[in-house]
């Protein structure tokens, strides 16, 4: 059942709700001009409004998922039903093509079968379809009937409303809160089964990468998803080269936009920096691949690095380095810029140059701060993707020549689910436990500066 | 436009002539001259927006961290000019020190905090010149037995007046020749601003101090000369006891007998 009709019923009747109840609230003081009533007219007309929507409205988009499941399980008891395939996907299709000749959105079916089912269906939809209707309009009413009977001049419709407004602002955090769970859940889900055929272990330490999704599964299987390669290729990136380049560059820029720049440049520069994040990254990986992996190639064959390959780890880890140095200077800007003033007068005025000062007493006063941001440069560096796509390579190896092709996390992830094997070969289902490690890893980097960040801000107070 | 009371010649340390400062095109100070010497504390007193502390600060050149600010006349420190071109701003703070209104240590451990002045202006040859600095200042100001079994902890973990104490000791390991001081005591509690006054005590005379209040009970009490400031100019300057019980201004009585300010 879609949602949308009854939706907005509820709407309407919110809006009648808060309409009926305001002028109720505005004759209470008419009816006694002495005594003010507790809350203004509006208060109790969005308390009605409230009370009529919000239960009603949580029903309607519940029952819109819930129903699908009652519809499906009352056509199969249907004794058309009886012919379809146990399971499988012509067993989903057929239904699939049955439902949409009963909602309207097709009007030939390839299967007899589905045709069959048709009837079946209508009757099901309507049925649960009217139910829910019903239940959210009885609901919507009751609740506004039942609110509108608690209006008096001294009820405390004031309070109530803020207390409704404080529930749904917790609802709303508590939607990205649970979408987290959720997808650790599913992560979670498809990695347990993954690790029935590669022992935790072995694919956490083992050092040889070649999945091969057509091969047949036997006990020598795990032998191919020795991950660490992927593992050190993803911090080589992203988290040693990338950073040599971030940091520094970030933190420079950083405190020449704070301390040195005019108010007028800044307000140049500092955008156009950030606008470095706002580049996609495709952008980056065509930059990476087309003009960074050549230069990079041609200089080291110049100086005699014959192992120098087009597609490099150095490469990659450029361009992500250029990347993220947003992120790292916007931080250690604001942390900088947090530094109370009376902490640079102190300096200057015990006779500390500029450069001194920023040295010992800002940047060491700032540090927290520029660590946390250093971290989440690493977490968004280490989960990045499109730019080791195209400019690391696809060679699992462990060597720590800068010149060489390297592949990542994310590299196998994307090569692991695009490939075509099945979903429930062991190669696929590597992409999730992969994913799962990212998760983690990023999960705690993430974290950690959290806590740093809270460790700072108690800092000056 | 300044009334100067009569006084005996001293040699002054810092000698201002005719100073005025603008912020963008507002005159916060007009034509002010005042002699300082190492004898005397030197108190500036004056309702809020006088332009005393703005007076403070042209002493040191801490103006030049405002960039709207802008600077005329003459102030001179030992005869030399300090705002002559080529003048080398980093040398003349660490000649002439500063205390804050609102205590101001390093997020550094109290020993860093003394000893962030002598390790940049390369005082100390070893870390035992660099301990008998530490130790001298923190006794000058009267800290150190209150911290020496604890030189390793922050700074900022102290009390207020503590704080004020610290910073005072900061700005006295550099061996400075003035120190001005801005309202050190707005921010502390009685006994705290007691132990500052009585500090202020000790230093004079090793020290040009020049202190800026709202306390007229605290510049007579610490200081020997008193400027009053009022609207941007100097009203009066005098000895302290002339300035409190004898004021030849108008303006001055009215803000010591408290009608306003």
């Amino acid at each position: 059942m879609s949602p949308v009709i009854p939706l907005l019923l509820v709407l309407a009747l919110g809006v009648v709700g808060w309409l009926v109840a305001r002028a109720r609230a505005r004759t209470f003081r008419r009816s006694d001009p002495a005594r003010r009533p507790h809350s203004l007219p509006g208060y109790h007309a969005w308390f009605v409004a409230l009370c009529a929507g919000l239960p009603a409205g949580l029903f309607a988009l519940v029952w819109s998922g819930a129903s699908q499941g009652l519809v499906m399980a009352s056509v199969l008891a249907d004794p058309a039903a009886r012919d379809l395939p146990a399971f499988g996907i012509t067993r989903d299709a057929i239904l699939a093509e049955a439902r949409a000749l009963a909602t309207g959105q097709a009007e030939a079916a390839f299967h007899p079968l589905a045709r069959a089912l048709v009837p079946a269906f209508e009757h099901a939809l309507r049925l649960y379809g009217g139910v829910g209707v019903t239940a959210t309009l009885v609901l919507g009413f009751a609740g506004g009937a039942w609110a509108f009977l608690r209006l008096r001049p001294e009820f405390t419709a004031r309070t109530q409303v803020e207390r409704i407004v404080m529930g749904l602002l917790l609802g709303a955090s508590l939607v990205a809160i649970l979408t987290t769970f959720g997808i650790v859940a599913s992560l979670l889900f498809e990695t347990f089964r993954f690790f029935e055929f590669v022992s935790p272990l072995r694919f956490l330490f083992g050092t040889h990468w070649a999945p091969d999704p057509m091969a047949a599964v036997g006990p020598a299987t795990g032998e191919a998803y020795g991950a660490l390669p992927l593992f050190w290729g993803t911090l080589y990136i992203g988290a040693v080269i990338a950073m040599l380049v971030a940091i520094p560059l970030g933190l420079m820029s950083a405190i020449y936009l704070t301390q040195y720049a005019s108010p007028a440049l800044r307000r140049w520069v500092k955008p156009m920096l950030e606008i470095l994040a706002g580049v996609p990254t495709v952008v980056y990986g065509y930059f990476a691949a087309l003009t960074v992996a050549p230069a990079i190639r041609d200089a080291a064959k110049a100086i005699g690095i014959a192992s120098a390959s087009s597609e490099s780890a150095l490469a990659a880890g450029l361009v992500m380095g250029i990347m993220i140095i947003p992120f790292v200077s916007s931080m250690a800007d604001d942390s900088i810029a947090a530094v109370p003033q009376a902490m640079r007068d102190g300096s200057l005025a015990m006779g500390a140059t500029r450069y001194e000062t920023i040295r010992r007493v800002l940047v060491p006063a700032a540090l927290p701060g520029i660590v946390a941001g250093v971290m989440l440069a690493v977490s968004r560096a280490i989960g990045e993707t499109m730019i080791v796509v195209m400019a690391a390579g696809a060679t699992a190896r462990l060597t720590a020549n800068p010149f060489e092709s390297m592949t990542t996390v994310t590299f196998q992830i994307v090569a692991m689910l695009t490939g075509e094997g099945s979903f429930d070969h062991p190669a696929t289902l590597s992409a999730f436990a992969l994913g799962m490690v990212l998760f983690l890893v990023t999960l705690a980097l993430n974290f950690i500066a959290l806590r740093v960040v809270k460790r700072f801000r108690e800092a000056y107070d | 436009m300044t009334t100067f009371h009569e006084l005996d010649p001293v040699d002054a340390k810092i000698s201002a002539r005719d100073v005025s400062v603008f912020y963008g095109d507002k005159q916060a100070l007009d034509r002010v001259s005042i002699d300082i010497a190492t004898e005397y504390v030197t108190a500036f007193i004056g309702p809020s927006g006088c332009g005393k502390s703005t007076f403070l600060r042209t002493l040191n050149r801490m103006n030049d961290t405002i960039a709207s600010a802008r600077v005329e006349g003459e102030i001179r420190l030992d005869g030399e000019d300090i705002y002559r071109s080529g003048m080398d701003v980093v040398q003349l703070r660490a000649r002439v020190g500063m205390v804050f209104q609102k205590p101001n240590p390093f997020p550094k451990s109290i020993y860093e905090n003394v000893a962030y002045g002598p390790r940049i202006h390369g005082l100390a040859g070893n870390k035992a010149d660099l301990d008998a600095i530490v130790e001298r200042s923190l006794r000058r100001a009267g800290l150190w037995d209150e911290v020496k079994d604890r030189l390793a902890d922050s700074g900022t973990a102290l009390s207020g007046g503590q704080q004020q104490r610290l910073c005072i000791a900061r700005a006295i390991a550099v061996d400075p020749e003035v120190i001005l001081m801005d309202e050190p005591c707005s921010a502390l509690d009685p006994i705290a601003t007691a132990r500052i006054e009585e500090l202020i005590g000790e230093l004079k005379g090793r020290y040009a101090i020049v202190i800026v209040t709202h306390s007229m009970q605290q510049a007579a009490r610490v200081s020997q000369r008193t400027a009053f400031f009022h609207l941007g100019t100097m009203v009066e300057y005098g000895k302290t006891s002339d300035i409190f019980t004898n004021p030849r201004e108008e303006r001055t009585k009215d803000y010591i007998t408290g009608r306003y300010g």
